[in-house]
């Protein structure tokens, strides 16, 4: 780490470093910042992990936390940080073509903060209409409905189709330009917002030619419900509550990731029982993820005799959750130091009923789809994303992995009861749908060996530690990475030591996968594009916030 | 007629709540004076109506999920009827509002729910629908879905269990066996201490 | 004993017994004929509703409907009550002459094809001297409804839905016509009638066994591709396409629509039966040793012969569709005119030479 600084000190000689955080922590200047990003990327730095807007009061800033797709050592993240004083025309450069998924991360910094990326090709808002007035993360936002009433028309198509982008002229002031994203000739189908195979709310502007895709516009917003603003006014445990409701299929380990980033920021320690106990949940709720996505693909291609399956397999980890925590879908079980309360007494002979029956479970859906020829003709030979293009976008989880990209958060940084159990990294190398449909399926059988080898070693003790009335963080920033079932989750607090945060910004890996669908989509038919679609497994209101 | 003349298989009156709502329901429509000779057609029609709800498939979050599981091998609301899910609007006869509805999102609703072909009912799934529930506080969450459409069935939870759906839905039953085929549509005025579901 | 046709001789005799002019007895006949087949047909649609949603309900581990009636016996009834009182959208910028008359034609086109099945002995609407190839000719009116519903609802969903349409039923034809033609080369006639009495001692299948076969599961193949189900569903395609070419159609409107789909896999099922499965005929055996148990198929009525036949092709259709999933365009094309069309045409060679040397 210590010659990364020396590098950074190079490239940009006013560079400042933060002492004792987490990770190497950098302050640097608008106008080097796309030296040290080419620099850094130069080194292996090839992955942007989060892009977070930030308002400083006086200033408005930007922090990358950018990694490494192929670390030597363990985990390997350098944070930067820039900020502009101006608050009118906030200008900074972008860094869109240097790591591709930032195209998408400054638009989102664009809306909620106004900050304006020079020479970004797309300068759209992301989540918000392109109607509304005021930038709402900023902190002297006002709430008011009648500013921004509840809209009664939608759009016309054209809105969503001007795209401005903005240069800097040669006295350094920023100039405006638009151009249309499609022209009059196209064939646009919309593709959602409400769509039975969009998996929530997207909306996707699709451009075809016959039954070919020629170019995907994704529009995304249609379920944001602000929940990053929302946390800055409430206190710590409060904020566990919504980070359920952000992808509901992996609550639990959302949640994990908060409780992990607050426990380590206030220095709580973990029992051991609870930490055991984290795991098993999480990766039943990864089981269970995994069904609906396996369940919901094989319906996308039609087959709702599958999908049914899936979702009867799923009932038996209902019950499990049901049993101890008493929530179906919301298990609400975590709490800021260890768990609500102890497993039920028959929670252990449950999951140990359950893990057979699901192992020949699996062995069904080969036999009903995976080996069915027709589900097998379209899965092979479609769809493909190349390890390059995935680390470029950020496409993590099994979607990464089946692309070949080791990424797997709970190898790369283990957390909870993962230092203590052995499991495989699933990888395939193919980056096609049928890798990506099987790598869900072998990681289910992954979550089960991982089960078993924990279910009968929880340790006794407390399952959880005792924690003070009143949550306060430390002044500072926390950053905690957890592996979700659709990859890499991460959670971000700014704390200023008061009871609420400054800042909280969720890293969800879902963005990327749906930015994917535009590479993999091109030249291929609709039909795939509703498989691939389903072979991402993305959940919209995870991408919304 | 009486609520406790509202039949539902192996069901009783007593073991629905909210009848006291139901039986205001069927006094504001007898002021009106029900017709007697269309009462028996009225019957067969509402018998339709209500053992064949065709839902459309609409989720924008968790609730959907719920939703899903109610369609699935444990639940199955196809015993009553209600399986054939429509993508269309047009060939739907209920909407499940499960999820949250947000400014973007609320003109998409409305959209759909203008495009949806009479008689159509609406059931609030989840807190986010009849109120904004944990999301209330945002500056980007509709409070209610009632603020945009008429919704005739609020089923609470976050997200409700899907007993509690079809539970919903057996009270959806029992309010569409209540309608005036010859005097349609009507929406009586009631104010139950809560929220008015009715047009605005 | 259970035979129908004497019930119909017997209507006829009463009719001209107490009517002495020809032309009303006549008349009164066709009335009552067409009224019979209406009833038929929409009893028919309703059971194939109920039918194909309480199996694929224990396809699916699920119970299917069980609380309206018995068993949930009256649920399509339910639904029809519904489905007729439904308001009917009138929608701009359509082209509203088409957009009403297209379910109308994809209904009189599966109508017209159902007068012309033979239910049993002596039980037909019509019975042309060149049966088959009618059936085959007006059954593909259908497409021309489907067409005109994509194109004149104005909505991109239904016009991608309508293409796929015309292009799977366009190709599936050929390779369904072929595969009857295959058949009226074995036996010598187009006539409905004498087709099924060629196979009173043995049905064709049994008759040239290998060339019959394989025409036989062609035949279920493009047949099945014809009635637009999975995994041949492509212009309805629900997760892609919403609900495909009705997309825009409401109340009775998309009932008709409905209603022509189940009825077209009866259709389809009725002229396998008919063609492969010898109809009405009973299951024979041509040998000495079984003549009490000829004597015992022949008991039972030749309209519950045809009707299980049918149904029993109905339940394979419906397995099939509940376990595949869909097609891409480009397979549903390839699988028509790279796999099923060659054999189809050699096929038909085999036959003409199996005919020639048996």
């Amino acid at each position: 780490m210590d010659n990364m600084q020396k590098y950074i000190q190079t490239l940009a000689p006013k560079a400042q470093f933060e002492e004792g955080g987490q990770y190497l922590t950098t302050t640097i200047e608008p106008d080097a910042l796309r030296k040290v990003a080419t620099g850094l990327k130069e080194k292996g730095f090839d992955y942007l992990m989060c892009l977070t807007g930030m308002d400083y009061k006086e200033s408005l800033g930007v922090i990358y936390h950018i990694s490494s797709s192929n670390p030597k050592e363990k985990e390997t993240v350098i944070v930067l940080k820039t900020s502009t004083t101006n608050r009118e025309e906030p200008a900074i450069p972008t860094v869109s073509d240097i790591w591709e998924i930032a195209t998408y991360y400054e638009r989102e910094a664009y809306d909620f903060y106004g900050i304006i990326f020079v020479n970004h090709p797309d300068m759209r808002r992301l989540f918000l209409r392109e109607d509304w007035v005021g930038f709402p993360f900023r902190k002297d936002y006002v709430v008011n409905d009648e500013i921004n009433p509840v809209p009664t028309k939608v759009p016309d198509p054209d809105d969503y189709e001007a795209v401005p982008s903005y240069s800097l002229n040669k006295e350094g002031k920023l100039v405006k330009k638009t151009k249309s994203l499609f022209e009059n000739k196209d064939y646009i189908v919309n593709i959602g917002p409400q769509h039975p195979s969009t998996h929530g709310v997207l909306h996707l502007r699709t451009k075809l030619e016959g039954e070919i895709i020629k170019h995907i516009d994704p529009h995304f917003g249609y379920i944001h419900r602000g929940i990053e603003k929302m946390c800055e006014s409430m206190t710590y445990p409060q904020m566990l509550y919504l980070t359920e409701r952000l992808d509901y299929l992996c609550g639990t380990m959302n949640r994990h990731g908060l409780c992990m980033c607050i426990e380590k920021a206030a220095g709580i320690e973990v029992p051991a029982r609870a930490q055991y106990i984290r795991t098993i949940f999480d990766e039943l709720t990864r089981i269970a993820s995994h069904l609906i996505g396996w369940a919901c693909m094989c319906n996308d291609m039609g087959s709702i005799t599958a999908f049914i399956y899936g979702m009867r397999d799923r009932e038996k980890i209902m019950d499990i959750y049901e049993e101890t925590a008493g929530g179906r879908l919301m298990v609400n079980y975590y709490v800021v130091g260890g768990v609500a309360q102890d497993i039920h007494p028959n929670f252990v002979n449950r999951v140990k009923e359950f893990i057979p029956y699901m192992r020949k479970m699996i062995e069904e859906y080969h036999t009903l789809f995976t080996h069915n020829p027709i589900a097998a003709g379209r899965m092979k030979d479609c769809g493909f994303l190349t390890k390059e293009q995935a680390v470029a976008l950020g496409v993590t989880g099994p979607s990464g992995r089946a692309s070949g990209w080791s990424c797997d958060v709970r190898k790369i940084a283990p957390y909870a009861a993962y230092d203590k159990v052995k499991f495989d990294e699933m990888l395939h190398q193919g980056g096609g749908t049928f890798d990506r449909y099987m790598i869900r399926l072998e990681e289910i059988e992954q979550s089960l060996r991982i089960i078993e080898q924990l279910i009968d070693n929880i340790p006794e003790g407390d399952c959880r530690a005792k924690v003070p009335a009143i949550i306060k963080l430390p002044a500072g920033e926390y950053y905690q990475r957890v592996e979700n079932a659709r990859g890499d989750f991460g959670v971000y607090i700014n704390s200023t030591g008061d009871k609420n945060p400054y800042r909280v910004k969720f890293r969800s890996p879902c963005l990327s996968l749906v930015t994917a669908l535009d590479p993999m989509c091109t030249e291929q038919k609709i039909a795939d594009l509703i498989m691939i679609s389903g072979s991402l497994d993305y959940v919209i209101p995870c991408i919304d916030r | 007629m009486e609520v406790k003349d509202i039949k539902i298989k192996s069901m009783k009156t007593e073991d629905f709540k909210d009848n006291e709502y139901l039986q205001q329901y069927i006094e504001e429509l007898q002021k009106d004076g029900l017709n007697i000779a269309t009462e028996k057609l009225d019957d067969l029609i509402n018998w339709g109506r209500s053992n064949s709800v065709w839902p459309f498939t609409f989720a924008t979050s968790c609730c959907g999920i719920e939703f899903m599981c109610v369609a699935a091998a444990r639940h199955d609301f196809a015993r009553f009827g209600w399986e054939v899910t429509r993508n269309s609007p047009r060939q739907a006869d209920v909407i499940f509002v499960s999820g949250t509805i947000t400014y973007k999102m609320a003109p998409v609703l409305k959209r759909l729910y203008d495009q949806m072909a009479e008689p159509k009912y609406v059931i609030a799934v989840g807190g986010c629908s009849i109120s904004g529930g944990p999301f209330k506080e945002s500056y980007h969450v509709v409070n209610g879905v009632d603020k945009i459409i008429p919704v005739d069935v609020y089923i609470p939870g976050c997200p409700p269990r899907p007993e509690a759906m079809l539970y919903g839905m057996m009270q959806l039953q029992r309010k569409i066996k209540l309608e005036n085929f010859f005097k349609l549509p009507k929406k009586p005025n009631i104010s139950n201490g809560q929220t008015e579901g009715g047009n605005k | 004993m259970l035979e129908l046709d004497k019930l119909v001789t017997l209507i006829h005799s009463t009719l001209a017994d107490a009517i002495d002019i020809e032309w009303l007895v006549k008349l009164i006949e066709y009335v009552l004929i067409g009224v019979g087949f209406l009833a038929l047909y929409a009893v028919l649609a309703l059971i194939l509703i109920l039918l194909e949603r309480k199996i694929c309900a224990y396809f699916q581990c699920r119970l299917g409907p069980t609380r309206v009636g018995p068993w949930g016996l009256i649920q399509p009834i339910a639904d029809m009550v519904k489905i007729l009182l439904k308001e009917i959208i009138k929608i701009d910028k359509t082209d509203w002459i088409l957009f009403k008359v297209a379910p109308f034609i994809v209904i009189m086109g599966s109508f017209c094809t159902f007068g012309a099945l033979q239910f049993g002995k002596g039980i037909c609407g019509v019975d042309f001297n060149v049966g088959l190839f009618y059936m085959i000719a007006i059954s593909s009116l259908g497409v021309i409804g489907i067409l005109l519903a994509g194109w004149a609802s104005n909505n991109k969903y239904t016009l991608i839905g309508a293409m796929r349409s015309g292009a799977q039923l366009v190709s599936y034809e050929l390779s369904a016509g072929i595969a009857l033609l295959t058949m009226v080369v074995l036996s010598g006639s187009l006539q409905l009638s004498e087709i099924i009495e060629g196979q009173a001692k043995a049905w064709y299948i049994f008759q040239a066994p290998l060339p019959a076969f394989i025409a036989f599961i062609i035949y279920l193949i493009a047949g099945h591709a014809e009635t637009n189900r999975g995994p041949f569903d492509l212009p309805e395609a629900e997760s892609e396409l919403t609900a495909g070419y009705h997309t825009e159609y409401s109340g009775i409107q998309f009932g008709f629509f409905y209603l022509a789909e189940y009825l077209n896999m009866f259709i389809i099922a009725g002229i396998a039966t008919m063609v492969f499965l010898g109809g009405y005929q009973p299951f024979q055996i041509n040998a000495e040793w079984a003549e009490g148990f000829n004597n015992i198929m022949a008991y039972i009525p030749t309209w519950a012969w045809f009707f299980g036949k049918v149904f029993g092709l109905i339940l394979l259709s419906l397995w099939v569709r509940w376990t595949f999933p869909r097609l891409r365009i480009d397979q549903l094309l390839k699988l028509e005119w790279k796999i099923l069309m060659p054999i189809s045409l050699l096929n038909l060679l085999l036959m003409s030479v199996w005919v020639l040397i048996f």
